[in-house]
């Protein structure tokens, strides 16, 4: 080990900001999933404190489960969540390459019209939102939730993923054009798969709010039938009394499918294959 | 089967021309390549040539038939470029095969194709690898193979050895020259060193700002360039100009190659200090601070000894000395 750059002052120092950092990170989360394993009386009494065999107690995930149709809620929240995900990559995708590879009149107004959306808050829209889904007749539908939610992530997906289709070598393209290729085919075949950690990036920005939101649904699509996860968790939080067991437990449970899809898109991030295709 | 006549072709981005009307005609199986300092519009002129940018107005033909509007895989072209452009995802067999499947090529042809060109660019041990997994001069030569196999009218080069280090740039250029002997193939090569021009080609198009200056074989550029541009950009070391005016003589700019200057000690026609000596081995370049005629270089062959400094007397070969216009043109 080289001494010049590593000194053991300096490794501890270091660790434990990361650590101390971790356990703030954490602490939240771990409390909610900790709790979620516990009696009524056992969080109350001692909230700060694993689970013991006194306090231990599925009750909250038996509610969860046997009370209002959860799995459906999970199902509607992932449909939600992949298919807006799916919209708002290819469509940021394809605007992205229009941007970025052709010369057309209006092409910086219109990247800069795109990128207003990132300054702007969709909320903001919310009524008119609302009455346009209610002209259309979509409301209390999982559609309406897929498109604003697109619409939402459109923005920043264009501006990031412009950014790194503009880096894709043009020979690259153009020697795809002179073998035949279809602009279509350069932009799946070629252009994609080298901005596949910019798609990752992009996917995990995207896809956390959506999952987490609980305004749009609320508003949108509040019905039993296309309730999201967050929506179906409300039904614990009455207005007197609060079932805090079920709550964590539906929490606890809400965090693994985007856990999961996270992990999915991480190994995304990591570059290679791009090395060698030019220089 | 491989000519190309350009007429007239003018390109503008927008209010900047970047082609100002270029008109050349290439015969089957010819050499040419394209020299130019940056920005003179040669990589603009190939791209049109290729159809990879529309020109503003004029012709492209390729065998006499106009293909201004037919789409780049349609024109019988194959193009290399500077950054190789592999398809990364794939095989090298299948960066080669790629355009033939694409056009509908047979299975056994393309096999058979890619098997000739495999073996003319010693890649047969590559084939199943892919391009992050070879050095810069094997995905060079992967990219020359996937123009070989297409069997194209005209192959077109942009600058393809600019990312190679010195020792391979030789080597590849020996490669290009020795495929197109083979092959016998039209090529058009894009570059904007004047050496690799001179080595590889039968023709060179000389092009400044936009325009051709002077189409000829290398010797002919080098013996009678039409104007100061091609003087001064073909050769090494650069040609000296020296104001005819200090020289009392009628034509604006006197030109002398530096091989074509000889040097003595005690006489001569212009008078000069020694600044710097450069010692190549093979030759020497002196450079001279002349009272007449300015800083000149000298090009010796061989070794001299000459201390910065020292006194010297250059004489120009009268017989090789340029006189221009006050217009940069050759006066004769």
């Amino acid at each position: 080990m080289s001494t010049a750059t590593r000194s053991l002052p300096r490794t501890i120092g270091a660790h434990a900001i990361l650590i101390t950092y971790t356990v703030i990170a954490l602490f939240p989360v771990i409390l909610v999933v900790m709790n979620s394993f516990k009696s009524r009386a056992g969080i109350f009494g001692a909230p700060l404190t694993p689970p013991t065999a006194k306090t231990f107690d599925l009750i909250g995930y038996t509610t969860v489960f046997g009370q209002g149709d959860f799995f459906h809620y999970f199902q509607n929240s992932l449909v939600v969540t992949v298919a807006s995900l799916f919209f708002v990559l290819l469509f940021g995708a394809m605007a992205a390459f229009a941007l970025s590879e052709y010369r057309f009149r209006g092409n910086t107004m219109m990247g800069l019209y795109l990128a207003l959306g990132i300054m702007i808050p969709i909320r903001l829209g919310t009524v008119a939102i609302l009455q346009l889904m209610v002209a259309s007749g979509l409301v209390n539908t999982l559609t309406a939730l897929i498109l604003v939610y697109t619409a939402q992530g459109l923005p920043l997906a264009i501006f990031i993923l412009s950014e790194f289709m503009k880096q894709v070598s043009n020979d690259l393209k153009n020697a795809g054009r002179i073998d035949g290729l279809s602009e279509y085919t350069i932009f799946f075949r070629l252009v994609l798969p080298l901005v596949r950690p910019a798609m990752a990036t992009v996917a995990v920005f995207t896809m956390i709010p959506i999952w987490n939101d609980l305004w749009f649904p609320l508003i949108l699509a509040p019905s039993e039938e296309t309730k999201t996860v967050t929506l179906g968790a409300q039904l614990f939080l009455g207005q007197f009394v609060t079932n805090w067991n079920a709550i964590l437990a539906a929490l606890s449970l809400a965090i693994l499918p985007v856990l999961i899809l996270y992990v999915i898109f991480s190994r995304q991030l990591i570059r290679g294959i791009t090395s060698g295709a030019v220089k | 089967m491989g000519s190309l006549k350009i007429e007239n072709v003018k390109k503008a981005f927008g209010p900047v021309e970047v082609l100002k009307g270029i008109d050349l005609e290439v015969t089957d199986g010819e050499f040419v390549v394209f020299v130019g300092p940056s920005g003179c519009g040669k990589s603009t002129l190939l791209r049109v040539i290729a159809g990879l940018e529309d020109s503003t107005s004029g012709r492209v033909l390729i065998d006499g038939a106009d293909v201004s509007v037919t789409p780049p895989a349609k024109r019988g072209i194959a193009m290399v470029f500077q950054t190789y452009a592999l398809y990364p995802h794939l095989t090298v067999r299948n960066n080669m095969a790629l355009g033939l499947k694409q056009a509908g090529t047979p299975s056994a042809e393309i096999e058979r194709r890619i098997k000739i060109a495999s073996a003319m660019l010693s890649l047969e041990p590559y084939l199943e690898r892919r391009p992050a997994e070879l050095s810069g001069g094997q995905r060079q030569r992967v990219a020359i193979g996937r123009a070989v196999v297409r069997e194209p009218k005209l192959f077109l080069f942009d600058e393809p050895l600019s990312n190679l280090d010195a020792a391979l740039r030789v080597n590849t250029r020996l490669e290009i020259a020795q495929l197109h002997r083979r092959l016998k193939a039209t090529m058009i090569y894009v570059t904007h060193d004047q050496v690799e021009a001179m080595t590889l080609a039968d023709k060179i198009v000389v092009l400044n700002a936009g325009r051709i200056e002077q189409i000829g074989s290398p010797m002919e550029l080098y013996n009678s360039p039409a104007n100061e541009f091609v003087a001064g950009f073909i050769g090494s070391p650069k040609m000296n100009f020296i104001d005819g005016a200090k020289l009392g003589e009628t034509a604006k700019t006197i030109g002398v190659r530096p091989e074509h200057l000889t040097v003595d000690a005690n006489s001569g026609a212009w008078k000069g200090t020694v600044v710097h000596a450069e010692h190549l081995g093979a030759d020497t370049n002196l450079y001279l601070d002349c009272e007449k005629a300015g800083l000149i270089t000298v090009r010796i062959f061989g070794v001299y000894n000459a201390e910065p400094g020292a006194t010297l007397y250059a004489t120009p070969d009268a017989a090789k000395t340029y006189r221009f216009g006050a217009d940069g043109k050759v006066l004769r």
